[in-house]
């Protein structure tokens, strides 16, 4: 047991708890055995951006694990919760398998992605990660360990899926994978001048790829609101790279270049000038329309795992990930968002628009039909007002905001935005009366 | 809990009635905060607060019975605050009396009633709140101290000396809660032209309840130890405490 002081991504709120590294079963079973008023709670690589993965005055459960098997013809791998997305990639892609669903980042774990049902670039496709797990193992508060399928305890599975840790630790988890020709990426680039044109573009092409997502600016205002780089990608066929003698190139590679110190964390360094200017660089040195080109999975989907540690480029009072969807019918929120941003001029050039398809059946998962709009802004005074006037337009066009990102929305919007919370709640009663596993996410929103 | 944008969901303002302390609360209190608690003696006039504070910023506000001489009772009142609304986020300790110094001359007593609100109430009552917040790991702490805690003036000298007590306590509370996931910061305005000071002459560097409460924001988003309203008293406090004291006295004459 260690004493530690651990915050979200985004650097906002550290939190003192005790972390308990746990190697098994039986070593979890002992934490949660004994856990004070303020609970206890799983935690990955702390990737979630706000609160979620931390428990202030709380016992930390933190995971290791192995990649357990995988089975070459069905594609099934059978995990620990406390393995990453990299460690698994760098198994699974010299043997011809993908992961379903990957984030932005590979630095999340098996455990962190099912809590959050995390989505990718391909949700309208294949939606999110909860779909493609076929059982997993958890420890609950009540029962000790069991395993659960949707067949089995469908409540239980589906509150565990997007329940942010808090209806027990998973331990582990059967996930099927999807089988790749290459290990390279084709990818198809657009640039438009406007959120117009590019949602149109989005609604048009989205349905002849598996992946697709564009980078909004959020810097630029009147007719060129919204301009931004829509990419498709495919997973490339072994005929499209053309290997010599039909061998099949399975090399990945993937490492970070370059980590950012930590001195740099006591100041913020993306000002809005550099914000500006990185926008204007970025979407001037995107083709207008480009086909066909190739690219690595880390290139295509972990962009920003290149440079470690790069949250610290927003300094001591950190940045918050503001992500939202809405439904289908009301792109309009989107572009009033977007406005709304371009209006307050923060220090933002991380933007990313998505359209979502049908949301899976997690109680509290994220996903719905619908556009969604991710924007990292830095904490600055007036970013409260703003973030509850983007809460206040997400709330009344039926939307939701995702808890992974999520550290300062209030009871009110999350209970308006996910109409199954009781039906969760009722789950949550059942698997831990007494309120062992705790956050200070759910303590905030009232979970 | 405090959100990532560093606005906090529960506030309790001891010295409910307090003009500096309202006008934190009036800063402070944003559309992230869900419960904002008044602990004063005179709960009547309290309630009246609460409906204006309640009003303006749509938030629940409630009045609870504190009085800072009640010494014993802080401890089952911290207690009872936590099995009503849970987690303190904010606690602003804002409770306190000017008295008279003509009054405290001639009546020991009146020396006791300062001391009991402006130190003895206050510091336990601290002490209390952080005990608790040491337990929930998170919390932030505001204690409205004064420039007059730093030297002792003749003309309220038993004020400076209560304040001083509780400068003092509250530093050391400081160093008690280093890395313990509670921050505690102290703020020492110059005079402050309000109810209080009504019909006293303002000294040199005066300020106002809104900018001591601005000074109170900006370094809740920070984590300074102590805070100088206006800034500059810093910088006239590091000579006038160590002025030799026949020139002192001619300088606040």
């Amino acid at each position: 047991m260690s004493d530690v002081i651990v915050a979200g991504w985004g650097r906002t709120n550290p939190a003192r708890s005790s972390l308990y590294e746990c190697a098994n079963q039986q070593s979890v079973e002992l934490v949660i055995s004994d856990v004070g008023e303020r609970g206890a709670l799983a935690r990955g690589l702390g990737r979630s951006y706000g609160d979620a993965a931390q428990v202030s005055g709380g016992k930390l459960v933190g995971l290791t694990g192995r990649i357990i098997s995988l089975d070459p013809t069905s594609g099934v791998v059978i995990v620990d919760a406390g393995v990453s997305i990299d460690e698994l990639l760098r198994y699974i892609v010299p043997k011809g398998w993908f992961v379903p669903v990957t984030p932005g980042t590979r630095y999340v774990t098996i455990g962190g992605a099912i809590a959050a049902d995390i989505h990718g670039k391909n949700h309208h496709r294949d939606g999110s990660i909860g779909a493609w797990i076929e059982s997993l193992n958890l420890i609950t508060a009540v029962d000790g360990f069991v395993t659960v399928s949707p067949a089995s305890d469908p409540q239980l599975f589906w509150a565990t899926i997007g329940g942010m840790g808090l209806t027990g630790v998973i331990m582990s988890a059967r996930i099927k994978l999807i089988p790749i020709d290459t290990p390279l990426m084709e990818v198809t680039t657009q640039r438009h001048n406007n959120i117009d044109d590019l949602m149109e573009a989005m609604v048009s092409k989205d349905s002849d790829h598996r992946y697709s997502v564009a980078w909004v600016d959020t810097t630029v205002s009147g007719s060129r609101l919204g301009r931004g780089v829509v990419t498709w990608g495919d997973h490339a066929s072994s005929e499209r790279i053309r290997v010599g003698r039909g061998r099949r190139v399975r090399k990945y590679k993937a490492s970070q270049r370059f980590s950012v110190p930590e001195f740099i964390g006591s100041r913020r360094t993306i000002r809005r000038w550099n914000a500006v200017a990185f926008s204007e660089f970025w979407f001037r040195s995107a083709p207008h329309s480009r086909a066909d080109e190739l690219q690595s999975i880390p290139k295509f989907f972990h962009p920003l795992d290149a440079v470690g540690n790069w949250n610290r480029l927003y300094g001591r009072r950190g940045f918050v990930q503001y992500q939202f969807v809405v439904p289908d019918d009301r792109p309009d929120v989107v572009v009033t968002a977007l406005r709304c941003v371009a209006r307050e001029r923060p220090a933002d050039f991380l933007n990313v628009l998505k359209r979502f398809g049908d949301a899976g059946d997690g109680m509290l998962s994220f996903p719905m039909r619908g556009w969604t709009l991710t924007m990292d802004l830095p904490v600055t005074d007036g970013l409260g007002q703003l973030i509850h006037h983007l809460d206040e337009l997400v709330m009344e066009a039926g939307g939701r905001i995702y808890l992974a990102k999520d550290g300062c929305s209030s009871p009110q919007v999350v209970s308006a935005g996910y109409p199954r919370l009781n039906e969760w709640r009722s789950v949550r009663s059942r698997v831990d009366p007494d309120g062992i596993f705790q956050s200070d996410l759910s303590r905030r929103l009232e979970l | 809990m405090k959100t990532s944008t560093g606005e906090f969901q529960t506030i309790v303002l001891f010295g409910g009635l307090s003009e500096i302390g309202l006008a934190i609360l009036d800063r402070c209190v944003t559309p992230a905060t869900t419960t904002v608690v008044l602990a004063c003696r005179n709960v009547d006039a309290g309630a009246d607060v609460a409906t204006a504070l309640h009003n303006s910023k749509n938030c629940d506000v409630q009045v609870v019975y504190w009085d800072a001489s009640h010494l014993k009772d802080h401890d089952r009142w911290v207690a009872q605050f936590m099995t009503d609304h849970g987690d303190i986020d904010l606690a602003v300790m804002a409770a306190g009396v000017l008295g008279d110094q003509d009054q405290c001359d001639a009546d020991p007593n009146a020396v006791a009633d300062v001391l009991l609100s402006n130190s003895a109430g206050p510091s336990v009552m601290l002490s209390a709140v952080a005990q608790q917040m040491r337990v929930q790991a998170h919390g932030r702490i505001v204690v409205l101290s004064s420039v007059a805690a730093i030297r002792m003036r003749a003309a309220n000298a038993t004020y400076g000396a209560s304040k001083a007590g509780l400068d003092a306590f509250a530093q050391g509370l400081q160093e008690r809660l280093h890395a313990s996931g509670v921050e505690l910061v102290i703020v020492r305005p110059g005079f402050v032209r309000g109810r209080m000071t009504q019909g006293l002459p303002p000294a040199p560097f005066s300020t106002t309840p809104e900018h001591v409460a601005d000074a109170v924001w900006r370094s809740l988003q920070a984590a300074p130890a102590v805070v100088w309203v206006p800034g500059i008293l810093r910088w006239v406090f590091a000579v006038l405490r160590i002025l030799p004291s026949p020139i002192w006295r001619r300088v606040v004459k």
